[in-house]
């Protein structure tokens, strides 16, 4: 049966033999076609050497959650064979290396078995050690370009664009790609029935990882100073921005920066750096993860008792300790949103895709100096590190930032007496001094207790009132943080809840649910403190599905403890393994769920 | 509860350069220890402030936790504070100096606070230059806890309670030096008149100006045996080099013997005039002045004055070449790239 741009491919590969420029081309060129997919680069904590895998999804519907089955394989890693073999969908195809023979053990009678002599090919080609390997890669793009139907145009156009200037290093992939399509075409039936046909699905749309996205954002938002310590998978935030800077922020007159970002001796540092620059007038972030969670709450406790604005953008990885660095978690959860010693809530955001990490990091700005508080960007490795096909980023011109109630030096002079907690707004905020505007605003700081007006205390009613206080600005967020997205249907039994990159795989599930006849209302979080329509929507619904990737329920948790719905009604669907969520996982989390409720009341009959 | 000093105006109190006498530098009453070696280093910042005629608001000072790190409550009361955590200023006055290159930053900490807790944060302060004054107050007991040993306590110094401490001493001149601090110091609380120059020499200095301040704990490590008493450090305590300092503004009408000084012109034009006590010390030199400190520190000498001094090397921000308007005053517009920019960017997201 022929299938068109409906499929998943699955290439197998050792990391560090330049396979991900192969499967980057595949990916851009599919999307150049006009045609909805998504990439998932599964790839290990490593150099060099160990197995990484990079899944392919084309979807014409425009489902972009991972796969789970694969039409075709592309097997490149000897060591992996075993399982890449058992992984091809019954009737699919895998493609191998057939320079040398394959194992036996590893034949499978109700798959194609697509054998491309791939390092004779090279060798044939190529003198140099290192180029035979790097262009295998390129190779057997050729022979998927045949067997898919790629538009050769296009992956011309990418390979030219790419290689602009290192003439031959583009001639070199040519002939690579030339052998593996030729190859393919004179001893398969190409295209396979399997394959690809232009659209127009992805004219307005972009190709951008989180991370890109992110940083993105932090530049719009108007953010100058940045501090951060190298950890994975964040490091591509700050990489991304350093770039943009140094490609808007040159001052036009004297070519100096007008940011600052500095690679701190580690976590407590670069929070310290970011407190600092916050505290002096700046808009300040830090992008880390998990352990840089850890190592961080000592001053965000800090942050959120002085009242300084913060933005912390953290691109979650699977914990604790170290984890599986690499891989994708929404484990942090918790973590952050009580983060530090003490009494302490912070705000959160959950931002799905690369085009919320974009519109989510300019809203952290503008509420931590609304608020004066940390606010957390919960990113995580999927968004952050793979490239999604998202809308179009937009810009408004018009945009202010929203610094929050701080002092001018005419408002000081004016002033009989500056006190920096008193009084308070709406929001429960009172009006801060910046250092250097005015002798009037000068303020002692301090993490130590104190009282309304500023001062050092150690009164428990005045500890109190401030500590009171900073609970009801917390809950005054509520009404400030990015509304939940709610899809509602007519006659849903029930209601799923999820956040964050659960978003594509929670979507494609419903859908598909829905051909069955069982019909759910979606809640995806977008932040935290909760807001009415979280309320609202729990409790409108006697059984609430949670979706989340961690092992503890931390959504699901916080839902708990910070809303009024009964415990008893959420009920959990967790996948926690490091890898994207899939479609799959939450049908059969939900029908399951479902199954054993049903027995449950037969049971009890 | 730090409570402010009467406001009482002294006739014949002198006004500085920009009008404002000793007064205005003062803070609230200190709370520490009578006799505490802390406070006549707040006396001598107060000073040293006056002198340099430095608008208070753009004064920054930070400090960690600790005895020492209560101290910036006790000078400038109009300037911005901020008593952050144990051992964390250095990066929050990194952070603060990233956001606003303009203003005077002075950091207190104590040789806990520097030399254990936040010793990573100190090394890289030192490391990227920020363009601050770093005091160390150094009395080489925890006195917030009721003195544990700290880390620059030297072997065999014994406690109140009569435990001898076994592990060496770090001593943070050396570790600057080594790390390649741009001005590195070492008075003693008690010695107002070494004290004040150095200070505002520090402060006149671009980059990260070290100072460790000897300044004894009457509480809890000035008993006979202590190595960080009032008693030992006086009768150890060596003059290596002594220093004036000519603001900018003031001709130099005084010269010293070719020889036995040294002048050496700091950033914002002032002067720091050294005086040698011994024949062949060069303050300039990072590697003669470290032996030079490593041959008295075998002899149980304190070396004390401004020891070294490196006046070209580049700030944080040299080296980051960030814009001379400070980050936090930029206006909005010159920071957005704009929707144009975006759409173009875009392009290449395909």
């Amino acid at each position: 049966m022929i299938r068109i741009n409906d499929f998943a491919l699955k290439l197998a590969n050792v990391n560090g033999t330049g396979s991900a420029s192969a499967n980057g081309l595949l990916m851009q060129a599919i999307f150049r076609m006009g045609i909805p997919v998504s990439g998932k680069n599964l790839f290990p904590s490593n150099i060099q050497g160990l197995p990484t895998w990079y899944e392919v999804r084309v979807s014409k519907h425009g489902h972009t959650a991972r796969a789970l089955d694969y039409d075709l394989v592309i097997a490149m890693n000897a060591e992996t064979y075993g399982r890449d073999v058992k992984e091809v969908r019954s009737g699919g195809a895998l493609l191998y290396d057939s320079s040398w023979p394959l194992d036996a053990e590893l034949a499978r009678p109700d798959i194609t078995f697509l054998g491309v002599p791939l390092a004779k090919l090279c060798n044939e080609i190529f003198t140099d050690s290192r180029e035979r390997i790097l262009m295998k890669n390129i190779a057997y793009l050729g022979s998927l370009v045949a067997l898919l139907d790629v538009d050769m145009a296009i992956i011309d156009e990418l390979l030219q664009e790419k290689f602009s200037k290192k003439k031959a290093l583009r001639d070199s992939n040519h002939r690579a790609l030339r052998a593996g399509y030729d190859f393919a075409i004179e001893h398969f039936d190409c295209p396979l029935p399997i394959r690809l046909e232009k659209m127009t699905a992805t004219d307005d749309r972009i190709l951008i990882d989180g991370n890109t996205a992110t940083a993105l954002g932090c530049v719009y938002a108007g953010a100058t100073v940045a501090a951060w310590y190298p950890i994975t998978p964040s490091t591509s935030v700050m990489d991304a921005f350093k770039e943009f800077c140094a490609a808007y922020r040159k001052d036009p007159e004297t070519g100096k920066n007008n940011y600052c970002i500095l690679q701190a001796e580690d976590e407590l540092a670069a929070i310290g750096m970011v407190i600092g620059a916050s505290w002096n007038g700046a808009r300040a972030f830090t992008s880390t993860s998990g352990p840089g969670i850890s190592l961080m709450g000592e001053l965000i406790g800090l942050a959120y008792y002085a009242e300084i604005p913060a933005v912390i953008v953290d691109v979650q990885r699977t914990g604790p300790s170290t984890g599986m660095p690499t891989r994708t978690q929404q484990g942090d959860i918790l973590a952050c949103a009580y983060a530090s010693h003490g009494d302490t809530k912070h705000i959160l955001l959950f931002p799905s895709d690369p085009a919320e990490c974009f519109t989510l990091a300019i809203a952290a700005f503008d509420l931590a100096e609304r608020f004066q508080t940390p606010v957390f960007l919960l990113s995580d490795l999927d968004i952050g590190m793979n490239d999604w096909v998202c809308p179009r980023l937009k810009w408004d011109d018009a945009y202010r930032p929203n610094r929050g109630r701080v002092l001018g030096a005419d408002e000081l002079e004016k002033m009989a007496k500056f006190y920096r907690y008193s009084p308070e707004n709406e929001d429960h905020v009172a009006a801060r001094s910046l250092p250097g505007v005015h002798s009037k605003g000068a303020f002692f700081t301090r993490g130590s207790g104190h009282n309304k007006l500023g001062g050092y205390t150690e009164i428990p009613d005045e500890y109190q009132e401030v500590m009171d206080r900073l609970a009801r600005k917390h809950r005054a967020a509520a009404r400030a943080v990015p509304a939940p997205i709610i899809h509602k249907q007519v006659d849903a039994a029930f209601g799923i809840v999820s956040l964050g990159g659960c978003n594509p795989a929670v979507r494609e599930a419903v859908a598909a649910l829905a051909e069955r006849g069982i019909i759910a209302d979606t809640m995806r979080v977008r932040g935290f403190p909760f807001g009415e329509e979280v309320e609202a929507f729990l409790a409108a619904h006697d059984q609430v599905f949670v979706v989340e990737q961690n092992r503890d329920a931390q959504l699901r948790t916080l839902l708990t403890m910070e809303t009024s719905a009964p415990k008893e009604k959420l009920k959990s669907i967790l996948v926690y393994g490091g890898f994207p969520l899939s479609s799959r996982h939450v049908i059969d989390g939900v029908t399951a769920q479902l199954e054993q409720r049903s027995a449950g009341s037969r049971v009890a009959r | 509860m730090p409570s402010p000093k009467p406001n009482v105006v002294h006739p014949h109190l002198r006004p500085n350069q920009i009008g404002l006498t000793i007064r205005d530098y003062e803070g609230s009453m200190s709370t520490l220890c009578a006799g505490c070696g802390h406070d006549s280093v707040t006396a001598a910042i107060v000073r040293s402030f006056y002198e340099l005629s430095t608008p208070p608001h753009l004064i920054a000072k930070l400090s960690g936790i600790g005895c020492s790190s209560k101290t910036p409550t006790y000078f400038v009361g109009g300037a911005h504070g901020f008593n952050s955590a144990h051992g964390r200023m250095p990066s929050i006055a990194t952070g603060a100096n990233a956001a606003n290159r303009a203003l005077t930053y002075i950091g207190i900490s104590g040789d806990g606070d520097s030399l254990s807790i936040g010793i990573g944060q100190l090394v890289h302060a030192i490391r990227r230059n920020v363009d601050m004054l770093y005091i160390i107050e150094n009395n080489g007991v925890y006195g917030l806890t009721k003195g544990q040993f700290s880390a620059s306590a030297d072997i065999g110094s014994k406690s109140k309670r009569g435990e001898v401490n076994r592990f060496g001493p770090i001593d943070p001149v050396s570790l600057a030096l080594d790390l390649g601090a741009t001005f590195v110091a070492r008075s003693f609380s008690g010695d107002k008149e070494q004290l004040v120059p150095i200070l505002k020499a520090a402060l006149s200095h671009k980059g990260f100006a070290l100072v460790d301040v000897i300044s004894p704990c009457v509480t809890f490590n000035d008993h006979e045996g202590s190595t960080k008493s009032y008693l030992y450090t006086r009768k150890h305590l060596l003059q290596l080099i002594s220093a004036d300092f000519v603001p900018f503004a003031r001709e130099i009408t005084v010269d010293y013997a070719p020889g036995t000084a040294t002048s050496v012109r700091l950033h914002d034009g002032s002067v720091v005039r050294l005086r040698k006590v011994e024949a062949d010390y060069d303050p300039t030199d990072r590697q003669r002045v470290a032996s030079h400190l490593e041959l008295h520190r075998n002899r149980g000498e304190i070396a004390t004055g401004l020891l070294f001094v490196d006046k070209q090397a580049s700030d944080m921000h040299d080296t980051s070449k960030t814009t001379e308007v400070p980050l936090a005053q930029i206006p909005y517009e010159k920071l957005c790239p704009g929707s144009a920019k975006l759409d173009e960017l875009q392009k290449t997201f395909r």
